[in-house]
């Protein structure tokens, strides 16, 4: 057994001593090989290339390009005096600015507390840290709905939290951003730490440097990368996030995407909402630059090891004898600051269970027990609802993992030319658009592309199939974003090795690339899986009342007066919750030591 | 070139390559699970759906928005009786429906649309989205009351209606020995400081029916009423949900203001367990009256289907469903409305009104202004 693991996209490159098995090929054929291999593999390349790419074209950038076409196009001519006249608004400057500030706090809070948290919880044991790291998880797939009435409840004068005063404030959005996307920095950050060879910081430590010192002088610059990636990842999230800001701030902290749907479903000023989805295209792509620019940084050798050496029991106490300055203060403070954090991401989940069992005056199950019938405008029982979105999201789940791995596979890979390389960057990009393109374009765009697509004869607006589909466009970052360390971990050279020895490209994928990416798949089906269960923008453009998913039973509940409903929906919220949490958690456990893991 | 070696290699890159289509194909045709047992027929089907002359039986696409419900087995009821199979589409809010009406209007969502409301109603017949019919449903004559002031020739027909009013929290004024508020003039009064939670006008219907009630009631000093409103401490949240549960004394989420928007019909929800009398009242003189309509969407492929839809809805057996199922009143006057809604849900005797042109014309004016004055 090797000390160092295949890990992250970090790995160790030629020193890697790599899995020993890569499948064991049978030498054969002779020199022909050689031109027909690369002929095969071209073709094998052009499906892989083709199939992904058709998907993202037919099912976002085409809906997204018809929808900001309408807005550009005037009877039939080209018009771009939209881009004058918004940008004349004193409104819009202030919008961006709101995007840029709310998104911007976000991300730095949310790195500055995700951190700590993910040096507690990854890079330390303690008994119920596999349900300490679900219950993080369980606000990032929350639908917003769900996270407005929890964290608005607290808030609200005479609330729990009322006394704070936060109950509309620019703090309050940044809280809720902060607790969905907490979890994006803990887990990508602490996929790194738990396997980052301590051994440098320990000589840096022998030569005299202080705990702190050694932190920020030798862990923290061999982390950088992994943050910039996490920290891009909030700052999308946080930058397309709809339903928090409009519940929690109201207009006044109004973002690019509150603006493109007021604009949109309100005004009808598709001008307007175009120029808007134009500026949102470029503050995504910025933010997208940037996690490129750290990707390639981060792709240096980095000396990892084996996680089961790494993680060490958390202490929190200094045995008799040990010296004084052994970095205990550090663990100390990471360990209060994460058990705080923990507590405030605890606290509107909580509200919600205890809010869900109130009934009248008194308390009981009456609310669960109402969840098996459909009444009250809403044609199905939560239960079949739940049935439904389950079902949705095996689909979804799917169609992302196929279009997903299909990604990362080539993402994977290092062409030697530059302009290869770059195209791979580009695709890498271009996958991550779907996360800061605001839903109501996808919506609207969906509406008025997938009627006769591409100029072929069928509908697919009513198609049952088009909800799975918005899922998986969603869903497909996030496989990539997990399947794609593990596959870049694989040394080359295994894979020369294999075709040397005379294995069939087809054959090199199944036995080394497919091998290794196994185990990162159900990381990857718990993260999809998830994602497409609490989605909710794209799916509510799209809604079937026959069938509708479990966040969109959640708002139709939500939307009718009387605490039944009230009280049922609240109910249907922590089903949905345990549901993700019950995921998140199966997929902990699928989930050995050293693979794979950053979202 | 090898012969068998590359032959073989070539199969396989072309069973790899088929594979990823089909796996791809079987994904995308929702084989696995979401088409399993789902009654509504595929999109190849919705392709080949008859188009023209439609008489008797068919498929047929309802359009509508998300708060549309009726009590299980009313369609089927309808179906059985016209051979009409009904699909039904909900795209979004009432306020997002009528747009995405004019943007598809080259291609119809649908045959037939149900809950375009008054505020909304102008927008949808100048942008030519409906086909005019002369409904003939039972409550046919009574719906005729509610039609759009100019829609001569019929291309709304109205379905239900409602009053969305203020509703105060009668419990707590009680318990706080303060007198209800009754007119819109009393919320700017001292001793209702920080009392009342309406929806944010620009993000909700509810919210914007009420700017119209006010805009009805001050005519153009309405930006003044709303300064005075904000000068006593008014609160905007964002949905009728949001106010109603989270900032709402009495809707059961135990928040603290004790007046908010609502519906005439949202008091009767509100009776306790075991009690008699709901803790809840909607102040009549504070209300806009916003009436649904439905009508046939113009390039309805069944347009047959879509008017006897709309003949359905006028029913009877719809009409006296509506209050159970959408909280609205049904325009019939013969409709049985439930004993609660008798009792403790009457309507205002003289909304406030706006014309549907002026709205169509003021609408954006309206909002920007409003969000100006109120917003910041």
């Amino acid at each position: 057994m090797p000390a160092r693991t295949p890990g992250g996209r970090w790995s160790a490159g030629p020193s890697h001593p790599g899995p020993s098995h890569p499948g064991a090929a049978r030498p054969r054929g002779g020199r022909g090989r050689d031109r027909a291999g690369r002929l095969g593999r071209g073709t094998v390349w052009t499906v892989a290339v083709v199939v992904p790419l058709a998907f993202l074209v037919a099912f976002f950038a085409y809906p997204v390009a018809v929808m900001v076409g309408r807005g550009f196009v005037v009877d039939g001519q080209l018009d771009l005096s939209g881009f004058a006249d918004v940008f004349s608004r004193p409104r819009t400057w202030r919008i961006i600015g709101q995007t840029l500030g709310q998104a911007g706090v976000a991300t730095v809070v949310s790195v500055l507390l995700g951190v700590p948290g993910a040096y507690v919880l990854y890079r330390h044991r303690f008994a119920g840290r596999a349900a300490v790291r679900a219950l993080v998880t369980v606000p990032f797939v929350l639908p917003t709905v769900v996270v407005g009435v929890a964290f608005r409840s607290l808030l609200v004068e005479g609330g729990p939290l009322g006394f704070l005063h936060l109950d509309g404030t620019f703090a309050a959005i940044v809280a809720a951003l902060v607790f969905f996307n907490y979890a994006v920095v803990v887990r990508s950050v602490g996929g790194l730490w738990e396997r980052l060879d301590p051994r440098a910081e320990q000589a840096a430590r022998a030569l005299g440097a202080t705990p702190w010192r050694a932190l920020r002088t030798v862990t923290l610059p061999a982390l950088t990368p992994a943050i910039a990636s996490a920290a891009s990842l909030v700052f999308l999230f946080s930058a397309t996030a709809f339903g928090t800001v409009l519940v929690l701030g109201g207009l006044q902290f109004g973002t690019i995407e509150t603006e493109i749907w007021v604009q949109t479903t309100q005004f009808l000023d598709l001008r307007a909402a175009a120029v808007l989805s134009v500026v949102q295209l470029v503050v995504v792509a910025g933010a997208l630059l940037v996690a490129g620019r750290a990707r390639t940084r981060r792709e240096r050798a980095l000396q990892l090891a084996d996680p089961g050496l790494v993680v060490r029991p958390l202490r929190l106490r200094r045995r008799r004898g040990e010296p004084r300055d052994d970095g205990l203060a550090l663990v100390r403070g990471a360990t209060a600051l994460t058990a705080l954090v923990v507590v405030l991401l605890a606290l509107p989940l909580l509200h919600l269970v205890v809010r869900s069992l109130r009934v009248g005056d008194g308390w009981g199950l009456d609310h669960y027990v109402a969840l098996s019938t459909a009444s009250g405008g809403v044609t199905v029982s939560v239960w079949q609802a739940a049935l439904t979105s389950l079902r949705t999201a095996v689909d979804a789940t799917l169609l992302a993992l196929v279009v997903g791995g299909l990604v990362a596979l080539i993402v994977s890979r290092r062409p030697r030319r530059p302009a290869a390389r770059r195209a791979v960057a580009g695709l890498d990009a271009l996958f991550m658009l779907p996360l800061g393109v605001s839903a109501v374009t996808v919506g609207f765009g969906f509406l008025l592309a997938m009627h006769e697509p591409f100029g072929l004869d069928l509908d697919l607006r009513r198609s049952p199939l088009l909800v799975p589909v918005a899922q998986a466009v969603v869903a497909v970052p996030l496989v990539v974003r997990t399947v794609l360390p593990v596959l870049r971990a694989i040394d080359p050279r295994l894979r020369e090795a294999a075709a040397t020895l005379g294995a069939a490209p087809g054959r090199v994928l199944r036995t080394v690339d497919g091998a290794l990416a196994l185990r990162a798949v159900g990381l990857a089906v718990g993260f999809a899986f998830a994602a497409s269960l609490g989605e909710f923008g794209a799916t509510s453009f799209l809604a079937r009342p026959d069938s509708p998913t479990l966040p969109v039973v959640i708002f139709r509940l939500i939307g009718r007066p009387g605490p039944e409903s009230y009280g049922r929906a609240l109910a249907a919220s922590v089903l949905l919750a345990v549901l993700t949490a019950t995921v998140v958690a199966l997929c902990e456990r699928l989930r050995r030591a050293g693979e794979g893991g950053e979202w | 070139m090898a012969g068998t070696a590359s032959h073989t290699r070539h199969a396989r890159i072309v069973a790899l390559g088929t594979a990823v289509g089909t796996a791809l194909t079987l994904a995308l045709a929702g084989c696995s699970l979401t088409g399993s047992d789902d009654p509504a027929p595929g999109p190849d089907a919705s392709a080949t759906a008859p188009t023209g002359e439609a008489t008797a039986g068919g498929k047929l696409t309802v359009v509508t928005h998300d708060s549309f419900a009726l009590s299980d087995g009313l369609l089927d009821s309808f179906t059985q009786s016209t051979g009409i199979e009904v699909e039904v589409v909900q795209p979004g809010d009432a306020g997002a429906l009528v747009n995405q009406l004019v943007l598809t209007k080259d291609a119809p969502l649908g045959d037939a649309v149900y809950g375009i409301d008054n505020s909304f109603a102008s927008r949808a017949i100048t942008e030519g989205v409906l086909e005019p019919y002369a409904a003939q449903g039972k409550a046919a004559a009574d719906a005729l009351g509610f039609a759009v002031e100019g829609d001569d020739e019929g291309a709304l027909t109205a379905v239900d209606f409602g009053d969305v009013c203020l509703n105060v929290d009668t419990t707590w004024f009680d318990e706080h020995d303060l007198a209800v508020p009754t007119t819109l003039d009393d919320l700017t009064l001292p001793e209702y400081q920080d009392l009342l939670v309406v929806p944010n006008a620009v993000t909700s219907s509810p919210g914007f029916a009420f700017l119209l009630a006010t805009i009805g009631a001050k005519g153009d000093a309405w930006p003044d009423y709303w300064s005075a409103l904000k000068a006593n401490g008014l609160k905007v949240a964002d949905g009728w949900s949001d106010a109603y549960f989270t900032d709402f004394s009495g809707g059961g989420g135990d928040g603290p203001r004790p007046v908010v928007l609502s519906y005439a019909s949202s008091p009767p929800s509100t009776v306790p367990e075991g009690g008699t009398e709901p803790t809840t009242q909607a102040l009549l003189d504070t209300c806009f009256r916003q009436v649904e309509y439905a009508g046939v969407l113009a390039g309805a492929e069944n347009p047959a289907g879509a008017r006897a839809f709309i003949d359905f809805l006028l029913s009877d057996e719809v009409q006296s469903d509506i209050p159970g199922s959408m909280y609205m009143y049904p325009v019939s006057s013969s409709a049985e409305l439930p004993d609660e809604w008798v009792q403790f849900a009457p309507l205002a005797e003289n909304p406030f009104e706006v014309q549907p042109a002026d709205i169509a014309a003021n609408r954006d004016v309206w909002l920007t202004q409003w969000s100006e004055t109120v917003i910041g």
